[in-house]
């Protein structure tokens, strides 16, 4: 898991700082390559160049990839219709097919999509995260 | 329509509305408050609101007239109105939070440092939240006509009046209830009467929506002709109506075929075929482009992302907003099929928006249930002017009152919202005979054709250059302008012209794409210096910020 830093962005009211016992050789000894990485990453060095490429790239993948589905899934619906019309006199418990599809089924369809696109997506972020704050092995 | 029910219901709505204006006017304190509520609301909130101010007339009214009118085809509206949910989700939400900018404007600057840019962005911001604007004071006045019979100037002078007062006083906080709780109006106001109406239509022994011998009146009924059109009475009489004319048809009598609308019961139930209409399909293809990426350009669905406080939590925020938005969209759909069998006179006398408000009262007669019913949806409506009125003209306000006014002041902002109001409203007094739903259709296409190729450029390529976003929003966006222009105020046309003037954005955004990325390849020596810098921004997660 990630270490919680605090949130630039929320304006409410952040407890002060828990008073803490400060033992400089701890200090020194943990995340040092971490912290490098995130010093490369903030000064644009080549390295933390190439890590934001590559989540950058993963997440663009990520959200094509999932367009495509949609595009196939949703967008080949007028298609399909319009080359074998025998489809739209279909029906389900007295419902034309297309009515269904387009009226109830594509809601589910569509938030589907977008549930698995969060997840994965908040993947790869923990990827990249952990990726930036690895320890030295 | 003598039901006593809907004035009070009406004013309740609006009583409330301003209520918790008020009661969130005493926690906004400064600016940031004023424009993005603090950034420190949850994500159930804020997506109950997203939800609350994007559903719109053109979803609470328009789509159910348009189901009863053309059937199946367009019900890629709804469709189409949830899945630009999806787009902003995929390309857009979290990076556009990160990135910190207020406004689409700040975005442009931040992104690409340029002022001239910003002020063209802030044009097309202008442009697209009036452009939306117009429709909804238009549905308030026309609503309000229909259920107690006031002036068509009443409903859209009132709209106004409060959401101006309210914007102008509360700011984005107050507006962020308010909205919340129109959504829950909304869903609720068109939720509890769908289920009277099936009972209903139960009781009444399932009548057919789509009878072999095509539709017919359940009961006498007096038509005042709307809207000028060709009639085709059963008996083969071809008859043109003007508006004010009144016909008479006993209770039996068959619908005539009314000209532009899919009477036949084949045209309505099944979707356009291969062969018999190419354009068709190209006005299709072209609806599910501009609603599937209109939406990410919308002015006032942009600012509410800032009020998330990070990255991941616009996306979750955005994909609860997906799952109420579809939750809504699954019921206009009924009422403009049950439309078919208890309303089908709106046919004949062309106001087909009305179908919402007048379906209860049609179905369930005059009674006390029926009467009730029709006040709680005739207050939905409200609900949907206000809510969304209110987003249009804040996110109109914060543009006009830092980029033009110039100035980040509370009064700079109070000032500007009484401008981005006024404007609109003599608009929308000028100009009743627009098609609510068609113009909501073209604001759509502008924002698909302007903001949504910048957007997506800016945040997932680097080459992106402010030459290469100017030319792509000026020649997409401008097409698509045109082609707005061209539909409201030109000639009428018929054929391919009128496909591609009513339905652009299968060319416009595709346009626009092409142009930013070609011009921007052409002078990528202005590629901004601190590119790298931004990507770092936009993309990674919060937890690394230092």
């Amino acid at each position: 898991m990630a270490k919680q830093l605090p949130d630039v962005g929320s304006g409410g009211a952040v407890p002060p700082p828990r008073r803490a016992r400060i033992v400089l050789a701890e200090i020194t000894r943990q995340d040092t390559r971490a912290e490098r990485t995130r010093a490369e990453l903030a000064q644009q060095t080549q390295v933390g160049e190439a890590l934001v490429r590559g989540l950058v790239r993963a997440q663009l993948a990520l959200a094509l990839r999932l367009s495509l589905v949609v595009a196939i899934g949703l967008g080949g619906l007028p298609w399909l219709f319009a080359i074998a019309p025998s489809l739209g006199r279909t029906t389900i418990g007295g419902v034309n097919l297309p009515w269904l599809l387009l009226g109830v089924a594509s809601f589910p369809f569509l938030i589907g999509v977008g549930w698995a696109y969060v997840r994965l997506a908040e993947r790869n972020e923990q990827d990249f995260t952990d990726l930036v704050q690895r320890p030295e092995h | 329509m003598g039901n006593d029910f809907v004035v009070p219901a009406i004013v309740a709505v609006t009583l409330v509305t301003v209520g918790i204006g008020f009661y969130g006017l005493r926690l906004a304190r400064t600016t940031s408050d004023f424009l993005v509520a603090s950034r420190a609301i949850s994500p159930t909130w804020n997506a109950a609101a997203i939800g609350g101010e994007y559903l719109s007339a053109a979803s609470f009214l328009g789509i159910a007239g348009l189901v009863l009118k053309y059937g199946v085809d367009v019900l890629w509206y709804p469709v189409g109105f949830a899945a630009g949910y999806l787009a902003l989700l995929l390309f857009v939400a979290a990076p556009l939070r990160r990135s910190g900018a207020f406004t689409l404007p700040d975005f442009c600057e931040l992104r690409l440092g340029s002022r001239r840019l910003r002020i063209l962005a802030t044009a097309f911001v202008i442009f697209i939240g009036w452009l939306y604007l117009v429709p909804q004071l238009q549905g308030a006045g026309l609503t309000l006509a229909t259920v107690a019979g006031s002036p068509y100037p009443v409903g859209a002078l009132l709209v106004a009046a409060v959401v101006t007062a309210n914007v102008a006083l509360g700011g984005m906080r107050a507006i962020t209830f308010v909205q919340a709780f129109q959504y829950w109006l909304k869903l609720t106001a068109l939720a509890v009467p769908v289920i009277f109406l099936a009972l209903q239509w139960q009781a009444d022994g399932r009548p057919a929506v789509t009878p072999p011998d095509g539709p017919t009146f359940r009961a006498a009924t007096t038509v005042v002709v709307e809207h000028r059109a060709t009639l085709t009475l059963p008996d083969g009489e071809i008859r043109e109506v003007r508006p004010g004319d009144e016909l008479t048809f006993a209770a039996g009598d068959p619908v005539p075929d009314v000209s532009g609308v899919a009477a036949d019961a084949n045209d309505w139930l099944l979707p356009s075929a291969a062969g018999d209409d190419d354009r068709g399909l190209f006005g299709t293809y072209s609806l599910i482009l501009a609603t599937f990426l209109g939406t990410m350009g919308l002015p006032h669905v942009l600012v509410r992302f800032y009020t998330n406080p990070d990255g991941a939590a616009a996306r979750r925020t955005t994909l609860v907003v997906l799952a109420l938005v579809g939750a809504f969209y699954l019921l206009p759909t009924l009422y403009g099929v049950l439309g078919r069998i208890y309303t089908p006179q709106l046919l004949v006398s062309g106001q087909t928006d009305a179908v919402v408000v007048l379906l209860p009262g049609a179905a369930l007669g005059d009674g006390t249930v029926g009467r009730l019913l029709a006040a709680l949806v005739s207050a939905g409506a409200f609900a949907a002017f206000l809510s969304t009125s209110s987003g249009l003209l804040t996110s109109v306000a914060g543009v006009i009152s830092t980029d033009v006014l110039g100035r980040g002041s509370v009064r700079g902002f109070r000032l500007a919202t009484v401008i981005a109001g006024a404007v609109p409203t003599v608009l929308a007094l000028h100009v009743s005979g627009l098609d609510v739903s068609q113009v909501v259709g073209l604001a759509f296409a502008v924002a698909a054709s302007s903001f949504c190729p910048l957007l997506v450029l800016g945040i997932w390529w680097r080459g992106l250059t402010d030459l290469g976003a100017a030319a792509g929003v000026l020649v997409g966006g401008g097409a698509a302008i045109g082609a707005v222009l061209v539909t409201v105020l030109g000639p009428p046309l018929s054929g391919w012209p009128a496909t591609l003037t009513t339905q652009p954005a299968a060319w416009t955004v595709p346009l626009a794409f092409t142009v930013m990325v070609a011009v921007s390849m052409a002078t990528r020596r202005r590629a901004p210096v601190d590119v790298a810098a931004t990507m770092l921004r936009l993309h990674t997660p919060e937890a690394l910020r230092m």
